[in-house]
């Protein structure tokens, strides 16, 4: 990926360069060559020319036209993370990296990968806009509060990479910088079983749906009020507002902080925002947890056939 | 003293850098009509963000628009656009050289933005005996809008608000505008500073008539 | 050609009324010229000392001049005096203000004392600026991404964001007096395809004025009001993006770039025309490139925002965008090149000033085709590349623009000569400095540099440091003008209407002109930039 960034970067420097000696070079050539040789002397009354016009303005439309194909493709690969990728969470805050591996590992300024692997970083910020920059691997992308933002890279040498943050984000921007350590497989294997490990984050996330009650409605009886979460990740679902949603990270954790904003068809807009009561961390576990709720059942999530009664809803609901 | 100025008599109302009063009135309307765009594109930040917000929080803004009172705001609306009307006689009047009727229908086009601007403040004081203004005190009776309404509520009175401010600005503008018709200033031959006075305040007036649906009519369809 | 016999007239403007009330009431344009002249000057000179300290800081890597908190404030406000209280203003209201009437055969102004209005607002909102940098300074960058600037920011934000919504009418205003000016006021005879190519450029920068201004008031006033109320437009924790403040802000701030350099542009064209003494190759498509400039400015924001999380398809259609925003300056290039072609090139300091413009504004913008490419922008945003980039522009371009406008109008504006050898010293220093100072910053930038950064990794240093030298040669070049253009004043030759030997209606009326500009309303019978008959009357 890299190197297709670099190569299109030495094309167009090779076209630049080109471009910019020409013009220069015009520009001292006729100074030279047309030096004014007398205070009364006047230039050639030349007007114009169509031919050289329409030239210069559809070879330049042509050769523009090339860079944003090739540009955009380099882009587009980019863009989509292949579908097998190893997860690391990454939350920026002023002005430190943290980094959670889904099995629990948790790292600060330092991201430990395996070569040969496709790592996606699933990143957010608990403040202002960061931007999670590492210049050998060619690739940044701004992380900002209320989102998830995906980027993806695949190391191919293991090595010491250098990260910085490259969106201004207060004081200390220039000291939030760190490294993404790329090691051999196994190395990296034995690094993961080396550390004190607190528990998956689903494991996590477990814990916390039930210290935080979810599972007092999201449950699959005739007592559940929530859709339930079982099967549902990666899924499309239908909205209240007719329109369809694919149950990513984003829409759990919307649903988590603004619950009424994009309500699942049948179902009543109760659920109380935890906006102020979880963490950026905290958020991710639960999102983990619901991932890993995927893999579970084999049925469709269940709607339960009578609505409770919603406050404020004048109308019961039917089905 | 230049040459060419001992040929130029003292024409009323003509200022010294244009050649006739046809020019000046040209350049003065191009002017107000340039400025009215900036104004367009100044509002239409503020329009550009009503419509992010409703189009992602369509329940929470239809809630918080039902709890404005549509009475006042479409009597409101009447009022404003009878102003714009008072203005159009006041232009016509100018232009026929009718100093009294003038002054009558710039008196009356104020008058009836006073009145505006005096529902326009029971509105704000009834918000603010509801709790909707935004900021610490702020309560919305269906928390799960709250927050969103209180977006809803902020663009209203900055929106609102600064429709306000230009109402009054158009009020200065008439109070000259007043002033010069009693002086005599405005003479069937030089009346296009009413005019584009009435350009600004038809302005003001349109601007309401986007501002008034968007913000008080979200949701009252039947459900 | 000969200069005419009347070296000096016994009344002109600028001694049409001494004392300073004859200035700070005036209704005459050129003076509201030189009060905008004082006031830019000024805030140049501030905005260069922050970008000196900024230098000297960069010089070592461990940032060890000045604090961090000191540094953000520095780079914040070198952004915010550059680009508010200098570029934008500079040649349209120094330049622009004192030469369109004149150009066109006009008294003044459409709105004499609305112009005058204009520059108390300007004063006005760089004051409230000053005051801001002076208690305590800003630290958002000019740019004032949220939440920082409405959440996280302890500095003075509030008054920042006042004092460029103040100026903002200040621009807008003037816009509209250009605009209706140059649709009204022409003489007869002056149809727009006679108008010299600087009212061409100055009317499309005048549209971007007047269209994109109002948006970023109204942006910096959210920030302001977020700031105060909390209101949450741009804060995620009340609802609101603020990715959206970022839309808002790049909808003025990148046309505001075309705002920078067009008049610059406008400005070359008649350095060139006057500089060979020929029309300005292909006038029509010179024209109409800077109405597509403008036009095609306001549809690329976007590009700003490649890895700020919009979706792919929008990145797409930003990209195209910009590329095709890119061919008019190139055509305009190719036109003032081919304008050199059998012309009688003159090597006076203006010339060398457009030479200059044209060769960095070239790799200026040969560099923005990297950021188009949304694949190499990811790498290079938000590092030094960028910084690289619109420095090129803004400085190899608008900057010499002006610079090379000031020294070819000087004589009609003072009525003096200034010392022809410094000028050339200083251009040269000027251009060496400029390149020593910023071409390593595109190679600092590629190979991983962010912006912004205070403190840097040490084997960045070299790169830093070839920098900084280039910038200290580069403050000398700037100082120089000052000296020498003062100095000639006082002390210069007397340079009579027409110095230059060019066509213009400029160059048809004394140096300096009497107030009204012209003795007698000018009747056009001739195209613009016709050199062949001294004869009709148009050239002194």
């Amino acid at each position: 990926m890299a190197s297709r960034v670099d190569n299109l970067y030495f094309f167009l420097l090779a076209l630049a360069g080109f471009f910019s000696v020409l013009i220069a070079g015009l520009i001292i050539y006729y100074a030279i060559k047309y030096h004014r040789r007398s205070p009364d002397q006047i230039g050639a009354q030349i007007h114009g020319g169509m031919a050289l016009e329409i030239g210069w303005t559809v070879i330049p439309l042509l050769i523009t036209m090339v860079i944003f194909v090739w540009g955009a493709s380099v882009y587009y690969a980019m863009a989509r993370p292949p579908d097998e990728t190893l997860n690391v969470y990454v939350v920026g805050k002023q002005w430190m990296w943290k980094f959670q591996h889904l099995d629990g590992q948790r790292e600060i300024n330092e991201l430990h990968v395996p070569v040969g692997r496709a790592v996606k970083l699933i990143t957010t910020s608990e403040d202002v806009i960061h931007d999670f920059f590492v210049p050998a691997f060619r690739i940044k992308a701004d992380v900002v509060p209320g989102r998830y933002i995906n980027i993806w890279f695949h190391a191919t040498k293991p090595g010491r990479y250098r990260l910085f943050c490259a969106e201004y984000c207060g004081t200390r921007h220039s000291g939030m910088i760190g490294e993404v350590i790329a090691m051999e497989p196994s190395e990296y294997q034995a690094w993961l079983s080396g550390g004190v490990s607190e528990g998956s984050l689903a494991s996590a996330g477990e814990k916390l749906f039930q210290d935080l009650a979810c599972n007092t409605c999201h449950r699959p009886d005739a007592q559940g009020r929530g859709p339930v979460l079982d099967g549902l990740f990666g899924k499309t679902v239908q909205l209240q507002s007719g329109e369809t949603v694919t149950v990513d990270e984003a829409y759990v954790r919307e649903s988590i902080l603004h619950p009424t904003a994009q309500v699942t068809a049948g179902f009543q807009p109760i659920m109380p925002t935890f906006q102020g009561l979880v963490t950026e961390e905290q958020l991710l576990e639960l999102v983990e947890y619901v991932k890993s709720l995927a893999a579970r059942a084999e049925t469709p999530a269940a709607r339960p056939t009578t609505g409770g009664p919603a406050p404020g809803e004048a109308t019961p609901v039917k089905r | 003293m230049l040459p060419e100025a001992a040929h130029h008599p003292h024409v009323p109302g003509l200022a010294h850098h244009f050649d006739n009063l046809e020019q000046q009135a040209e350049a003065t309307t191009l002017g107000m009509w340039v400025f009215l765009v900036t104004e367009v594109l100044f509002f239409g930040g503020l329009f550009l963000v009503y419509t992010v917000y409703r189009t992602w929080y369509p329940e929470a803004f239809a809630a918080a628009s039902h709890s404005l009172d549509i009475t006042l705001g479409t009597i409101n609306t009447a009022v404003l656009i009878t102003s714009s009307l008072t203005m159009a006689l006041a232009v016509h009047a100018a232009q026929l050289g009718q100093r009294k009727l003038l002054m009558l229908f710039l008196v009356a086009t104020m008058a009836l933005g006073l009145v505006f601007l005096g529902i326009k403040s029971v509105e704000y004081y009834q918000k603010f005996v509801e709790h909707h203004v935004p900021g610490p005190s702020f309560h919305f009776e269906e928390p799960q809008y709250a927050v969103h309404a209180q977006i809803f509520f902020s663009l209203y009175f900055l929106m609102t608000g600064l429709h306000a401010l230009h109402m009054i600005i158009g009020f200065g503008i008439m109070t000259f505008m007043l002033w010069w018709a009693w002086r005599g200033t405005i003479t069937a031959e030089y009346y296009s500073p009413i005019e584009i006075a009435g350009l600004y305040w038809h302005f003001v007036d349109i601007v309401w008539i986007f501002l008034f649906p968007l913000l008080y009519l979200l949701g009252r369809h039947a459900h | 050609m000969p200069s005419s016999t009347v070296l000096i007239p016994p009344h002109h403007y600028l001694n049409d009324g001494y004392g300073i009330k004859s200035w700070l009431l005036t209704r005459d344009h050129k003076r509201i010229a030189l009060l905008y002249l004082a006031s830019v000057t000024f805030f140049f000179f501030v905005g260069g000392a922050m970008a000196v300290l900024i230098r000297l800081d960069l010089a070592t890597p461990a940032g060890d001049l000045v604090t961090d908190e000191t540094y953000n404030k520095l780079f914040t406000m070198h952004g915010v005096m550059m680009v508010f209280f200098f570029l934008i203003p500079a040649i349209p209201s120094v330049l622009g203000n004192f030469l369109v009437p004149i150009m066109i055969g006009a008294k003044d102004l459409a709105f004499p004392k609305l112009n005058l209005f204009s520059w108390y607002i300007f004063v006005t909102g760089g004051l409230f600026t000053l005051y801001a940098l002076i208690t305590g300074g800003v630290d958002t960058g000019w740019t004032f991404y949220t939440p920082f600037s409405t959440v996280s920011s302890t500095t003075n934000v509030i008054p920042t964001a006042l004092g460029i919504f103040i100026t903002g009418f200040s621009s807008i205003l003037t816009g509209l007096n250009f605009i209706v000016t140059i649709h009204r006021m022409r003489a007869p005879g002056m149809t727009w395809f006679r108008m010299p190519l600087f009212l061409w450029s100055t009317y499309a920068t005048s549209l971007i004025n007047v269209l994109g201004t109002p948006v970023i008031a109204i942006t910096v006033l959210l920030v302001a009001f977020e700031r105060v109320f909390h209101f949450g437009f741009f804060d995620p924790r009340l609802g609101g993006d603020p990715v959206l403040f970022q839309h808002m802000f790049w909808f003025y701030s990148h046309p505001a770039v075309y705002i920078m350099v067009l008049p610059a542009m406008g400005v070359i064209s008649e350095l060139v025309a006057a500089g060979c003494r020929k029309p300005v190759f292909g006038y029509p498509f010179v024209a109409f490139a800077s109405l597509a400039i403008a036009v095609l400015g306001f549809l690329v924001w976007g590009h700003h925002m490649f890895v700020a999380g919009e979706s792919v398809y929008s990145a797409m259609i930003f990209s195209i965008l910009s590329f095709l925003v890119a061919i008019p300056s190139a055509v305009k290039v190719f036109n003032w090149t081919a304008t050199m072609y059998k012309g009688a090139v003159s090597w006076d300091t203006a010339m060398l000033y457009a030479y200059g413009f044209i060769g960095l504004f070239t790799i200026g913008g040969l560099t923005g085709l990297f950021l188009a490419a949304i694949g190499l922008d990811v790498h290079v945003t938000d590092t030094y590349f960028i910084i690289a980039h619109f420095h090129y522009i803004m400085v190899g371009g608008t900057i010499m623009g002006y610079l090379g406008g000031l020294h070819y109008w000087w004589p009609k504006i003072s009525g003096r000569l200034y010392n022809e050898a410094l000028a050339k010293l200083s251009a040269g220093i000027i251009f060496i400095g400029f390149n020593l100072t910023f071409f390593p910053q595109f190679v600092v930038g590629y190979l991983g540099m962010p912006r912004r950064y205070h403190a840097y990794p040490p084997d960045f240093q070299v790169l830093n440091v070839l920098s900084s030298a280039g910038a200290s040669i580069l403050g000398v070049g700037y100082l120089l003008p000052m000296f020498y253009l003062m100095w000639s004043l006082r002390y210069g030759r007397l340079a009579g209407s027409n110095p230059w030997g060019a066509v213009g209606l400029e160059w048809t009326t004394t140096s300096p002109p009497p107030t009204e500009n012209f003795t007698q309303t000018p009747i056009v019978t001739w195209e613009a930039y016709d050199y062949r008959a001294p004869a009709e009357g148009h050239v002194a």
